[in-house]
């Protein structure tokens, strides 16, 4: 049986602490003196304020249509200079609409006057920084848990051979789900009091006609964006994903205390099965809800997959450095650089899928232009632009160069520095997707952030170590195990 | 190949791929020189059992892939910027680079082209395959349901096919 050295358990132990003790800091530091030090750049710059403004003033005074007034929102932002920027605005003062654009321009001059009276909405946002510096942590950590569950599923569906030695440390992290699920429904519960405001749809009034906070195209979404079903939906999730992983553990011990030669292989089969089609729902609209929502005027149809992708390659790197990791502690001896090498091509692969998909959710809306899709890349674009491309060289050249040969994929060395590499590139790339929409131009790496980093690490460690060791590492009567010892290529 | 080689062969026809692979081993454990073996199908782990050198076409693979993203690269610019810029959709095109996202299918497109066209002749040329070359294969058998191993003759040799499970000895 395998045991956490003590070590080992130390350091996460102070790693949660010291992560603790950074969130604390981060959530006491005074929002309002943050609010002071960012004013410069996101009175006027973070979009949800201007899109905002222009819609009220839309409904103040009936005039515009709604479209128009929406383009004049991010027209009216183009001084900001991005290349993405340049030329939506280009197109906007194209002939046909000059005449319109110019009029609305000195409309949307008017409503940034009001804009600015929305103090109480700034402080909000820039309290929002501790808020989403949890999320971006606890999504990069889910995407850990529900990648493995995903990854633990599709080997009973697909009838895997080589992987049979290794569902144990598949089943340890599938485990780890629930907690980053806890402390995002706490997130969330905590965003419909309306004690921050890191989703736009969750701030106060934005749905009410006579409130000064009013924005129609979101209270157009209330059917869908409301607070009881954002929180079903999150126990929807919670139940099926966690409810996968734990069935799947259950069973798998449950078939260790069989005679031996019996299995409950074909149940395990059934039952990944529906979960997998459960999580082909649930992957997509969690991805809309937790974080494609952070911008809630935005939409991408690709967001769900692109933001699957991104948690299954962050997941299958956890669990090549943990079976490294195991190896070189003696614990698995029936795993050897074959299997090693199948983790890493699912690695390589799938670091090329997350490209594939991001890319075609980028060059889409580049190509098309359409006002209400770029304002997304306005600011990814622009203030977030250097973490954006390290991001992108991270989580797709570096793998790709580093593991494109056959002989790289069997060194644990090799695999183990794309790993790193693409977990700090796919924790920027969950920082992008959130922090943009969230706190704007107040972003920062802080307390906060690098606090709830360590502390869900220092958790990640503990959770997995002791899931580890609950069990022996070997199923005994998986009746795929010996094609799985003699495994090779 | 016999035509190239000074010693005698000796061929022997199998029934079986997993006979197959365990009589290579077994012969090349005892010190008999496996030349050659024909089989209707590729025989997992049979070209490690060979001790066949490993194949550099890996290798050339990522170099033909180099070879077309250069090309398209070199095409696109030529083409796209300097000599008959043109204002698509109203995308910048006063760059490469600014008009990069444009290119990039096609930037794939050529490298995958490069890659997988080039390997393939680069296959049929170090393999000498091309129309209306005469079968190298000994025995039209072994491209239906018979494997055939070729080795040196040499002492006891044919009784260790024998031992092999071998169905038929022919000396060429």
């Amino acid at each position: 049986m395998f045991v956490l050295p003590r070590n080992v358990k130390f350091l996460a132990y102070a790693l949660v602490l010291a992560g603790a003790v950074g969130l604390a800091i981060g959530f006491t530091q005074d929002p309002v003196v943050e609010a002071g030090h960012d004013a410069h750049g996101s009175a006027a710059v973070a979009d949800h304020h201007n899109d905002h403004a222009a819609v009220a003033d839309e409904h103040g005074d009936h005039a515009g249509a709604g479209h128009a007034d929406t383009a004049v929102a991010h027209a009216e932002e183009a001084p900001a200079d991005t290349a993405v920027h340049a030329a939506a605005s280009g197109d906007h003062h194209g002939p046909s609409e000059s005449h319109e654009a110019e009029a609305a321009h000195g409309d949307a001059h008017a409503a940034h006057g009001g804009a600015e009276m929305h103090d109480a909405h700034h402080v909000d946002q820039s309290g929002n920084r501790p808020w989403s510096a949890l999320l971006v942590n606890s999504i990069f950590f889910l995407s850990l848990g529900i990648g493995a569950t995903f990854f633990l599923a599709i080997q009973y569906a697909a009838q895997v051979g080589w992987s049979a030695g290794l569902t144990r440390v598949f089943e340890a992290v599938s485990l780890w789900v629930i907690v980053p699920l806890l402390v995002i429904l706490f997130i969330a519960i905590a965003g419909v009091y309306h004690v921050h405001g890191v989703w736009h749809w969750m701030h106060e009034g934005i749905m009410d006609v006579n409130s000064p906070n009013y924005d129609e195209i979101i209270a157009g979404k209330a059917g869908y964006l409301n607070g009881p079903f954002f929180i079903a939906r999150l126990v929807a999730y919670i139940v099926i994903w966690f409810g996968g992983a734990y069935l799947l553990r259950k069973n798998s011990l449950a078939e260790d205390a069989l005679p031996k030669g019996q299995n409950l292989w074909k149940k395990q089969r059934s039952l990944s099965a529906v979960f997998l089609v459960l999580y082909a729902v649930t992957s997509s609209t969690s991805a809309w809800d937790i974080v494609m929502s952070i911008d809630a005027h935005w939409y991408s149809t690709l967001f769900g997959w692109y933001t699957f992708a991104g948690m299954f390659v962050t997941s299958i790197v956890v669990l090549n450095l943990i079976v490294i990791y195991l190896r070189l502690g003696g614990h698995l001896p029936w795993i050897n650089d074959n299997h090693q090498h199948d983790l890493g091509k699912f690695m390589f692969a799938f670091s090329i899928f997350w490209t594939y998909l991001w890319f075609s959710q980028y060059m889409l809306i580049w190509y098309a232009n359409i006002p209400e899709e770029v304002t997304y890349y306005m600011a990814r674009f622009g203030e977030y632009k250097p973490y954006l491309i390290t991001m992108v060289v991270l989580n797709f050249l570096v793998p790709f160069l580093l593991l494109v040969s056959r002989d790289a994929k069997r060194i644990l060395g090799f695999i183990s520095l794309a790993s790193f590499f693409v977990l700090v590139g796919h924790w920027m790339d969950h920082y992008i997707m959130i922090m943009p929409g969230s706190v704007g131009m107040g972003y920062g790496f802080g307390a906060a952030e690098i606090g709830g980093f360590l502390f869900f690490s220092g958790l990640f460690i503990l959770v997995v170590g002791r899931n580890l060791g609950a069990a022996p590492l070997k199923q005994h009567n998986h009746p795929m195990l010996k094609e799985s010892e003699l495994f090779h290529q | 190949m016999h035509t190239t080689d000074s010693k005698p062969l000796v061929r022997a026809l199998y029934d079986d791929d997993d006979v197959v692979l365990g009589a290579v081993k077994e012969l090349r454990a005892q010190g008999v020189a496996v030349k050659e073996v024909y089989s209707p199908f590729p025989i997992h782990g049979l070209d490690k059992a060979m001790g066949l050198k490993e194949t550099r076409i890996a290798m050339a693979a990522f170099m033909y892939g180099l070879l077309g993203l250069t090309t398209i690269v070199t095409i696109t610019y030529f083409q796209m910027i300097v000599d008959w810029p043109m204002n698509i959709g109203g995308k910048p095109n006063a760059t490469w680079g600014w008009n990069m996202p444009a290119f990039v299918p096609v930037l794939f497109e050529l490298t995958v082209f490069f890659t997988a066209h080039l390997m393939v002749w680069t296959f049929f040329v170090l393999n000498g395959l091309y129309p209306g070359r005469a079968p190298q294969n000994p025995d039209p058998r072994t491209t239906d349901d018979k494997f055939m191993i070729e080795v040196e003759d040499g002492d006891h040799v044919v009784d260790l096919l024998k031992k092999t499970g071998a169905i038929e000895i022919t000396h060429a």
